[in-house]
C-alpha cells in the first residue's frame, strides 16, 4: 500500500514521447494498403505456386524490389503493434521486459529470413546481375 | 497479466440475492436486478431483485431507485443530486450501457433492469464507484485558464465566436465517468492512461483561444500511456450520455502532437 497521493500517482514519471512510434505505425499502414492489395492480387494471379513460378515472377525486378520494400515494412509494422498490444495487457515488469525482447528477436528474426528468402529466390538460376538467363 | 476475471471475492453469482416482491394489486409490474454490495458485513457482493409497480412510479431508472430506496429497501445506496443530467452523479451501468439513472428511460428498457455500478471500479457500497482517481486524472491536465499576458484591466479576455463555439461542446462534460469506465484501454491501464474524460478536458484547454499553454498541454500528453493507450475503440462516443465525442477529442490531440513537429 502506498500512501502516495492520487495526483502524484497520475503525474507519474512524467511524459515519455509516444507520437512518433504512432505517426510510424499510421504511415505504415497508408503505405501497407497498396502493397497488400499489389501482393495479394499478384499472387492470386499467378497460374499456381510451384518453385518456377514463383521464381519467375520474383525476378522481375518490380516484383522483387516491391517485396523487398514490404518485408521489412511488415516486420517493422508488427513489431510496433505487437508492442503496443504487450504494453497493453502484459503488466509484471520482468515479463514485459521477456516478452519484448523476444518480439523485437523474432521480428528481426523473421524480417532476416524473409528478405534473404526474396534474394534467393529472385536471383536462383541467374549469372547475370539482372537475371538475363531466367528470363 | 490483464484480470480478465473478476477476484473470487468480488463474484457477484456466489451469494443469493434478496428478491423483493411486487404488491398484490400491481398490474405493469417492472423487474430490477440491482448489484449489491456492502464493505462492512464480509459478504460477497449479490444482485437483489426488486419487483417495481410501474403505474406508481416515475418514468426514469432513477425514480425507480428513488421508489425502492424510499418504499422497499432503505439500505440500497446510490449517488444522486440534480435528477435532470447535469450533475451527473447518477452514472451507472443500465442494461449493459453506462449512463444517467436520471436520462434513462425505464421504458427504453427491454425485459429485466439490470442496474451495475460503472465498470472496473473500486466499489464503496452498492451502486457508488470509487472515483478517486478519475478526479486526479482529471486534476492532472490542470483545467483551468492558464496565461501569461495579463488580463485586461477593464473587462473580461475576449474571445471570437468561432472560437467560442469550438469549446461549446467539450465544456459541456459533466465529468459523470460513464466514458472512461466503458473504456476496455481504461480498465487494463487505468492506473497509467488518463481515460476519455480527463481528455477531453485537456482538449477543452488546448483549443482554447485564451490559454497560453497549448504546448505544455500538449507535451505533458505526449506518453505512450497517459494518451496513447487510446485505440479508437469508440465505446466513450457510444456511451456519453450528454452526446459528446471524447474520441475525436483524443484523435486530434494525437493530430496536434504530430501536426507541430512538421
Amino acid at each position: 500500500m502506498s500512501l502516495r497521493s492520487p495526483l502524484g500517482r497520475v503525474l507519474g514519471q512524467g511524459s515519455a514521447g509516444g507520437s512518433h512510434h504512432w505517426w510510424t505505425q499510421r504511415v505504415g499502414s497508408v503505405a501497407l494498403i497498396p502493397l497488400g492489395l499489389w501482393f495479394a492480387v499478384s499472387l492470386g494471379m499467378l497460374p499456381d505456386h510451384g518453385y518456377e513460378t514463383v521464381h519467375a515472377w520474383l525476378a522481375k525486378p518490380v516484383n522483387a524490389v516491391l517485396m523487398l520494400v514490404m518485408v521489412p515494412l511488415v516486420a517493422h509494422h508488427s513489431h510496433l503493434g505487437m508492442q503496443v498490444v504487450i504494453e497493453d495487457y502484459v503488466h509484471s515488469k520482468g515479463r514485459k521486459v521477456a516478452v519484448m525482447l523476444f518480439s523485437q528477436f523474432a521480428h528481426v528474426l523473421l524480417a532476416a529470413a524473409a528478405f534473404f528468402a526474396v534474394l534467393r529466390v529472385a536471383f536462383a538460376g541467374t549469372t547475370g546481375v539482372f537475371g538475363a538467363e531466367a528470363v | 497479466m490483464v484480470a480478465f476475471t473478476l477476484p473470487a471475492n468480488s463474484r457477484y453469482k456466489d451469494q443469493a440475492g434478496k428478491v423483493h416482491k411486487a404488491p398484490a394489486d400491481a398490474r405493469r409490474v417492472k423487474t430490477f436486478r440491482i448489484y449489491r454490495f456492502d464493505p462492512t458485513n464480509g459478504e460477497k457482493p449479490r444482485i437483489d431483485t426488486y419487483e417495481v409497480d410501474l403505474d406508481r412510479c416515475g418514468p426514469m431508472v432513477l425514480d425507480a431507485l428513488f421508489k425502492i430506496k424510499n418504499e422497499v429497501d432503505p439500505t440500497l445506496t446510490f449517488r444522486r443530486s440534480c435528477r435532470e443530467g447535469i450533475c451527473g452523479s447518477c452514472a451507472m451501468n443500465i442494461d449493459g450501457v453506462n449512463t444517467l439513472a436520471c436520462t434513462k428511460s425505464i421504458a427504453d428498457v427491454k425485459g429485466e433492469v439490470r442496474i451495475f455500478p460503472l465498470p472496473h471500479m473500486p466499489v464503496v457500497k452498492d451502486l457508488v464507484p470509487d472515483l478517486t482517481m478519475f478526479y486526479a486524472q482529471y486534476a492532472s491536465v490542470k483545467p483551468w485558464l492558464q496565461t501569461r499576458t495579463p488580463a485586461p484591466p477593464d473587462r473580461e479576455r475576449l474571445q471570437s465566436k468561432e472560437d467560442q463555439e469550438k469549446i461549446d461542446r467539450p465544456s459541456a462534460c459533466i465529468l459523470c465517468a460513464c466514458c472512461s469506465t466503458s473504456c476496455p484501454s481504461y480498465w487494463w491501464n487505468g492506473d497509467r492512461y488518463l481515460g476519455p474524460a480527463a481528455l477531453l478536458a485537456a482538449y477543452r484547454w488546448i483549443i482554447d483561444s485564451r490559454d497560453e499553454a497549448t504546448g505544455e498541454r500538449l507535451d505533458a500528453l505526449e506518453d505512450p500511456f497517459k494518451l496513447y493507450r487510446c485505440h479508437t475503440i469508440m465505446n466513450c462516443t457510444e456511451a456519453c450520455p450528454k452526446d459528446l465525442n471524447p474520441a475525436r477529442a483524443i484523435a486530434e490531440i494525437k493530430k496536434m502532437l504530430v501536426e507541430r513537429q512538421h
